[in-house]
């Protein structure tokens, strides 16, 4: 337990960065998945095509594969970030961490398209057929009758995919980004003998923040039931 | 008379609003609707009867495009439908339509649910929808119920609110598709009131129903469908009484021993 109450502020800076991956990635990955999903459902058939095969070709593709795309291959074609470099406090947002936020963003909106997907034909057909009928062309169909029910139907696979995300960020550590799981690695090659504790501690840290995840989950489905 | 045009009957109403010309669709190789020609003049109000599968609510959903045709025509109001787009959405808020299972918004509330079109779609500010959506929710008697949600609501109750959404959109012709077919029966006529005080304030109407005693009362005209044919169409007391068809003497032989 020492070792951890020793670096204390090492391991904070580490949750700080893990932190900062997820918020980052999950809140670009919503809003792209979003977009995925409205091409995926939507009436144009190129659109619905080509997010199809983004999804096919990124879902099945390992993240470690996809991060280090971004981080070696990228920068051979110009994906350099480079003009990203913004410091708060210890914490340094540089174009290493960009590109891991981009890596895991690409990643993770292709299971956002899925859950919103299944979201939407969760949503019983009638109420499309009502919007439309009373004249509501097919981006107000989506925008006011379609992707709110969507969405909340789609709150408990989206979780699960933020949990994911959450907890994904440990491979941006593998990469370089000094985040949680490579803050560990460093302390338990230094500290051999505490390895145990040090492995807990942050597993617990770990099942904490995942834990706030949920617990927001499920506020969120359970003041939008009433409404249902 | 039987397979009588709509063009022939007597014009006791004003002139036509909705015309169908030569309307045919398959489903795959059925044949669903076959060479409809049909003409609902303003004001008018027509009742589509016939047994399950006859092609009477694909008939109804094709006059707002719901369901697509592959021949012939149908124009509201001397415009042809529009095939998709924009000019079909303004269509589409110049017909209301009716469901069978209600369909009301369930994420919105009841005046939601009603003020939705009126200021997404006509552009009216919020009050106004508002005021006028109270209205007609006092209209079909749901005035009190305006800040719940559908689900917490009776099948009746959310058929009214249905018809409140639709008026709200101030429309040509109203459409209904089999509007108490999904009712218990004690919510049905609660329901065919407000369709009933609807016609008698002379509103366009087209109705797909199985209720004969709304036929009755309420139709101007009575359509007889079987096997995606208009087999049969007269005012409602000669076809209740002296129907032509051997197929519309059997269909009334059945429901109405009953």
């Amino acid at each position: 337990m020492e070792t951890v109450l020793d670096n204390l502020d090492d391991v904070g800076l580490a949750f700080a960065y893990t932190v900062l991956l997820f918020v980052i990635a999950g809140v670009l990955s919503l809003v792209f998945g979003t977009l995925l999903a409205a091409a995926r459902v939507g009436p144009i058939a190129v659109l619905s095509k080509a997010a199809a095969l983004y999804v096919s070709v990124v879902r099945n593709t390992p993240l470690i594969i996809v991060l280090i795309f971004f981080r070696i291959a990228g920068p051979k074609i110009g994906l350099k970030f480079n003009f990203v470099d913004i410091t708060i406090g210890d914490v340094r947002l540089n174009n290493l961490f960009t590109a891991c936020v981009i890596g895991l963003t690409v990643y993770t909106s292709t299971f956002v398209c899925e859950a919103l997907r299944s979201g939407v034909n969760a949503v019983p057909l009638g109420q499309a057929e009502a919007a439309r009928a009373i004249g509501l062309p097919f981006s107000g169909v989506m925008r006011e009758v379609i992707l709110p029910q969507a969405f909340r139907a789609s709150v408990p696979p989206l979780a699960s995919v933020q949990i994911a995300l959450l907890k994904n960020t440990t491979v941006a550590g593998a990469l370089g980004v000094f985040e949680a799981f490579a803050r560990m690695r460093t302390l338990t090659n230094k500290n051999a003998g505490d390895r145990i504790e040090i492995f807990l501690t942050f597993a617990l840290l770990f099942v904490i923040l995942v834990e706030i995840v949920s617990f927001a989950a499920n506020r969120l489905e359970r003041r939008w039931r009433v409404a249902s | 008379m039987t397979m009588v045009e709509g063009e022939s009957r007597p014009a006791e109403t004003g002139e036509p609003l909705v015309v169908l010309e030569g309307v045919n669709k398959w489903f795959g190789k059925l044949h669903v609707l076959q060479d409809i020609n049909l003409t609902i003049k303003r004001g008018e109000v027509v009742v589509v009867i016939g047994p399950s599968g006859s092609g009477k609510s694909t008939l109804c959903r094709a006059i707002n495009r719901l369901e697509t045709i592959d021949e012939g025509s149908i124009t509201l109001d001397g415009q042809p439908l529009p095939q998709e787009g924009k000019a079909l959405a303004h269509l589409r808020a110049e017909v209301g339509m009716v469901f069978q299972s209600f369909n009301l918004f369930a994420h919105k509330s009841i005046l939601e649910n009603v003020t939705l079109g009126p200021i997404k779609v006509r552009k009216k500010s919020r009050a106004e929808a508002e005021t006028r959506g109270k209205e007609l929710l006092d209209r079909v008697g749901i005035g009190h119920q305006a800040d719940k949600y559908p689900a917490q609501l009776s099948g009746g109750q959310q058929q009214r609110v249905a018809i409140a959404r639709a008026l709200a959109m101030d429309p040509k012709v109203m459409l209904f598709d089999e509007p108490t077919s999904a009712l218990d029966p004690e919510m049905i006529k609660e329901v065919l009131d407000v369709m009933v005080d609807l016609a008698e304030r002379g509103m366009t109407m087209v109705v797909v129903t199985h209720e004969m005693g709304f036929a009755r009362t309420a139709a101007d005209r009575v359509l007889f469908m079987a096997d995606g044919q208009v087999v049969e169409e007269n005012t409602p007391e000669q076809f209740f009484t002296n129907p032509q068809s051997d197929r519309a003497k059997d269909f009334l032989g059945k429901i109405l021993k009953h």
